[in-house]
């Protein structure tokens, strides 16, 4: 449908205001609102990952485009019941201990909204225990950590320890990733999966929220 | 041609001497490789920096670890000695509620490296990125940042340091912020201005997309007086990013490398590139022409001294030929 194609192609320009005219001039003539969501802001969102992955466009073009995405989410989510947008699931990210850097955490963020996840992003220099609190109250089936400093590293173990103690093994899956990360890395303390980057971190956390 | 050998001889005999080891600009124009410093944040968490904690919270209460550290580099044969300021602006220290000791956080820190290598090195003044995005990419107006670099450099500045060191720089409009806000502070101080590259395939970009060209003619224009790249990369990356500078610019260049990029060895940061690995490969980087050479993250005095040894050698024995055959 054009005004969808539409939508999808004003986010992928980057172009906020008219994401949002766009998405209330839908709502308006009555599109289901999953379409507008899965068609329009999902669709173009996956475009720009795609042509980010492949290094035709860099870090100012993302940003720019999940703001047009969050623009028309916003005004989407009054139209879903509870104030709940459909998800592919919860997922809880965050920079671990001692470590502030954040811009892959964000990108992460913004693709996984971007596919439809619900994410619980906790910010930076998040104690382990915070991500185990957080992941019980909003029932996550994933948790994702971030770290870009070697010496942070060891915090991500911590996360996996306490989810192992604190029974969730199993119903919580876990995800590492940030520069000096590797899968070795992962293997070597118990992570369900490594992600070499934001777009390979939303294909890793939909083939951990399929598994029985 | 005569003025320049003069003016070399000039300089290396004094080179001793206060600041009569000459002024910075005029010693890399008339073809003097000088050393820079190596990594002060890594050997900080080896002395005791806790993860979380910034960096600079020890200006305000270890000077004398900052002290020894510019003692250690300047002993190991480093011709520029940086502060330990990177991330000594207000937009970076908000995040540690530090944003009222602006001041006292970049002045502590010149004064230490003042104190420890007196006028036997040129102080560098170190800063790095305010961390966060400018419109419209991100929330930070473009004033706001430009205050941010203003009320930094003026501090480092009035406490006296030779040269100032803008670096890891991936976004060229912030970068282009603090050159101007130094030079508008004084024009008489130089800048240093460096960026920090990954290799894509679309050759080397910044995170934020900025290809070397770009990078070479927007921190000149912007009034850099030498440009180049520092950390993200190891020493043989650098190789082709210094090449690639030297295409672009007529300015000096600095190429500042990681000791290669870390792994993890019981739950150890470990760099893997050696100081006579990272020498070796840096000659590389004096017959293309670079003027400055020093070590980012990962480097330690052990490292200056393996350059300092490298830069004296090719000087004396004509380095330029012999390498040029095999680049």
């Amino acid at each position: 449908m054009d005004l969808l194609r539409r939508i999808s192609e004003a986010l992928q320009t980057g172009s906020i205001e008219k994401v949002a005219t766009l998405t209330k001039q839908a709502i308006e003539e009555k599109v289901v609102p999953r379409d507008i969501l899965d068609k329009g802001l999902i669709a173009g969102m996956s475009v720009i990952g795609d042509r980010y992955k492949k290094h035709e466009i860099f870090l100012p073009e993302v940003l720019l485009a999940a703001k047009a995405m969050y623009a028309g989410m916003d005004i989407l989510k009054p139209m879903f019941l509870k104030d709940e947008m459909p998800t592919l699931g919860r997922v809880v990210i965050g920079t671990v201990q001692g470590d502030i850097h954040d811009i892959g955490k964000n990108l992460v963020g913004i693709m996984l909204r971007g596919a439809g996840f619900r994410v619980i992003d906790l910010g930076k220099d998040v104690p382990p225990e915070r991500f185990i609190e957080v992941a019980k109250k909003e029932n996550a089936e994933v948790i994702g950590m971030s770290a870009l400093l070697t010496t942070t590293m060891p915090a991500m173990k911590k996360v996996i320890e306490l989810v192992k103690k604190e029974g969730l093994n199993g119903k919580v899956k876990t995800i590492i990733g940030g520069a000096p990360v590797s899968a070795e890395y992962a293997q070597h303390i118990g992570a369900d999966a490594y992600a070499y980057d934001s777009i390979n971190a939303v294909d890793c956390i939909r083939g951990l929220v399929q598994k029985p | 041609m005569l003025m320049t050998v003069l003016t070399q001889l000039t300089v290396s005999g004094d080179w001793f001497k206060n600041r009569s080891m000459g002024k910075l600009l005029e010693r890399i124009g008339s073809g003097v490789v000088l050393v820079a410093d190596g990594a002060i944040g890594t050997i900080l968490m080896a002395r005791g920096l806790q993860p979380g904690q910034p960096p600079e919270s020890f200006n305000l209460t270890r000077v004398d670890v900052l002290e020894a550290i510019a003692k250690e580099y300047l002993d190991a044969g480093a011709d520029i000695i940086q502060t330990n300021t990177f991330g000594a602006s207000r937009l970076k220290l908000v995040t540690y509620s530090l944003q009222d000791a602006v001041e006292e956080i970049n002045k502590n820190a010149v004064l230490a490296v003042i104190r420890a290598v007196g006028d036997r090195a040129y102080v560098s003044g170190s800063c790095g990125p305010t961390g966060q995005f400018l419109k419209p990419y991100g929330d930070t107006e473009p004033e706001q940042m430009c205050d941010a670099f203003r009320e930094q450099i003026s501090a480092l500045i009035s406490a006296g340091v030779d040269v100032l060191c803008i670096e890891t720089m991936t976004d060229l409009q912030e970068a282009r912020c603090a050159i101007k806000a130094a030079k508008d502070i004084d024009a008489a101080v130089p800048v240093m201005a460096t960026m920090t590259f990954n290799h894509t395939p679309k050759g080397f970009r910044t995170v934020m997309g900025v290809t070397i060209e770009e990078a070479a003619h927007g921190l000149q224009s912007a009034g850099a007086d030498v440009i180049g790249s520092n950390c993200g990369n190891g020493i043989e990356k650098m190789i082709p990013i210094a090449r690639e500078f030297k295409r672009y610019t007529k300015l000096p260049v600095i190429i500042q490398s990681n000791a290669g990029v870390p792994e993890l060895k019981d739950d150890k940061a470990v760099y893997p590139e050696t100081a006579d690995f990272m020498a070796e490969r840096a000659k590389k980087l004096i017959s293309l022409g670079v003027s400055i050479i020093g070590g980012c993250c990962g480097t330690t005095p052990v490292h200056t001294k393996a350059l300092r040894r490298m830069v004296d050698s090719c000087v004396s024995r004509g380095c330029n030929q012999t390498q040029s055959r095999d680049v």
